[in-house]
């Protein structure tokens, strides 16, 4: 199934104020892949993302999804293919009720009512938000936003996922559930975040931006074990990486007490 | 922190009224937009002189309301918070038209006051049906229907964007203002100052939130138009109420109802 595939070519874009973004972005993945793009704030990120569906189009380079280049003539086709969640659910939901918003997709693929039906109940039900079906978007907590927020984008069958900063904003339950869901979409991902324990869960791979380039490209693994590396990209390890903040002081505590009594 | 409910004078109780399951929201939108776009005609088409012929008018909200189970009180709260527009517009006619129309003892009655109440009561009326449609069709239904009965879509699109961030909006804004109110230690009025950058940042952040609504709708595939699921059916019971009002709008608007009533109370008396 080669329409899984993202290849990014050597893309360079700079804005129309003159910021270059991006400087030579060039990597490939690959059918049922998870993807990393971490990098600090302004890294290009979040440029890097806009081009996968095609709202920016490159200055330069090529960006191919599945057997498709990205070009005007193959906007259509592309965006069915890469369904995108945006960091805030505010913008991604903006029809009166959650059913209108899942079967906007739907319906704009020209789809009968019939499968516009099943296609929403379905996405609904993956993410576990039948429940939501007739609520309007605004009176939905952050979780359940970021639920309806993913299933608007699945009801439209894409082959490819792209998320900006999925668990932003989600208290700790929520954040573990969506990590939960989102570790069983078969799909090929890449997920932009600073949340590095998530990606550590979920990313078998990571790519590091570092000002509109790659720094880095490599198992996860390897990556977050690269202190040099993290620290000239203004990240830091993930948590689940590091010394134990609590326990660790306990046992120097404990060796002093027992100097204590001698 | 102040809730969406709190905020913009309980706007959504609205839309929760128009999921209530009654023979009058079940009706097809289109049945009810068009009875009440009658009903607007009808009653803006009066003299500007004319009190008595509205008053009948009132059964139709008054049907409506209790059609429809909704709350009169509420309704007309509503309405008291839209009354001083209607004022505005009305308020200069006593002071134009002084014309003595008729007398009430030792009283004189100028035909501005006359036109000022008129507007007043079309006013009333004509707010009043368009709340009761909103709270019996929902804001999504009128928008649907408007956009079947060929409204420009560019126009039926606005009017659904407005509904739905109008609460983001006043959140933002509500947000804005009490980061303000935090650091301006007892200073309690907004000067010009600090009203005027305030108004141009929330502008500032509507643009860039439009850009990012508009990013998410293209990527799915939003090409212009927007689809809505609409399953209606306008059926013999549509056909009915528009068609009986519509009448009952014509016989109000052609005969002077209390004007008959009250020379045909005098006949019997004579």
């Amino acid at each position: 199934m080669s329409h899984h595939i993202i290849e990014v070519a050597d893309l360079r874009y700079t804005y129309p104020d003159g910021t270059h973004a991006l400087q030579g972005v060039s990597f490939r993945a690959v059918h049922g892949e998870s993807v990393a793009v971490v990098g600090a704030n302004g890294a290009g990120k979040s440029t890097l993302l806009l081009h996968l569906n095609g709202y920016l189009m490159p200055s330069q380079g090529k960006i191919r999804i599945g057997d498709l280049p990205l070009a005007k003539g193959t906007l259509q086709e592309i965006r069915r293919t890469v369904g995108m969640i945006f960091q805030d659910p505010d913008d991604q939901l903006f029809m009166p009720t959650v059913y209108d918003d899942v079967a906007f997709g739907p319906l704009n693929l020209g789809l009968p009512l019939d499968e516009v039906d099943m296609r929403v109940a379905k996405a609904l039900d993956l993410v576990g938000a039948a429940h939501l079906k007739d609520k309007p978007p605004y009176r939905l907590s952050g979780g359940e936003k970021r639920r309806v927020a993913i299933a608007t984008v699945m009801s439209m069958s894409p082959d490819i996922l792209v998320l900006d900063e999925p668990t932003t904003g989600l208290d700790p339950l929520a954040r573990r559930q969506l990590i939960g869901l989102l570790g069983n979409f078969q799909h090929t991902k890449i997920i932009a975040s600073h949340d590095l324990d998530m990606v550590a869960d979920l990313c078998e791979r990571t790519i590091v931006l570092h000002e509109g380039a790659v720094r880095a490209d490599g198992p996860t693994a390897d990556i977050f074990r690269d202190d040099a590396l993290l620290a000239a990209c203004r990240l830091e390890k993930p948590l689940s990486m590091q010394k134990c903040p609590v326990c660790a002081p306990k046992i120097n505590k404990g060796v002093l007490m027992t100097h204590d009594h001698h | 922190m102040t809730s969406n409910d709190t905020q913009l004078f309980n706007l959504n109780y609205l839309d929760i009224l128009s999921r209530q399951d009654t023979p009058l929201h079940r009706l097809d939108p289109r049945a009810k937009v068009m009875t009440v776009c009658i009903f607007i005609v009808t009653v803006v088409s009066f003299g500007k002189y004319e009190i008595a012929a509205l008053l009948p008018f009132f059964l139709f909200p008054a049907v409506m309301i209790g059609l429809g189970n909704l709350p009169a009180a509420y309704l007309g709260r509503k309405l008291l918070v839209i009354l001083p527009f209607a004022l505005l517009i009305g308020i200069a006619n006593p002071v134009f038209d002084r014309e003595v129309l008729f007398r009430i003892g030792p009283f004189s009655v100028s035909g501005g006051w006359i036109s000022f109440c008129s507007i007043i009561l079309r006013f009333v009326l004509t707010a009043l049906a368009a709340l009761i449609l909103i709270a019996t069709t929902g804001f999504m239904g009128v928008c649907a229907v408007l956009e079947r009965l060929g409204l420009p879509r560019v126009f039926t699109v606005q009017l659904l964007f407005i509904h739905r961030y109008l609460f983001v909006l006043s959140d933002e804004a509500a947000r804005m203002s009490r980061a303000r109110a935090l650091r301006s230690f007892g200073n309690r009025g907004m000067t010009l100052t600090t009203f005027c950058p305030l108004v141009g940042h929330l502008l500032l952040r509507t643009i860039d939130r439009a850009q990012r609504i508009y990013l998410a709708m293209v990527s799915r595939g939003f090409t212009g138009s927007l689809r809505m699921r609409s399953r209606l059916g306008f059926g013999r019971r549509e056909a009915l109420f528009t068609a009986g009002w519509a009448a009952a709008f014509m016989l109000m608007r052609i005969v002077n109802l209390p004007e008959a009533v009250g020379r045909a109370v005098e006949g019997m008396l004579r």
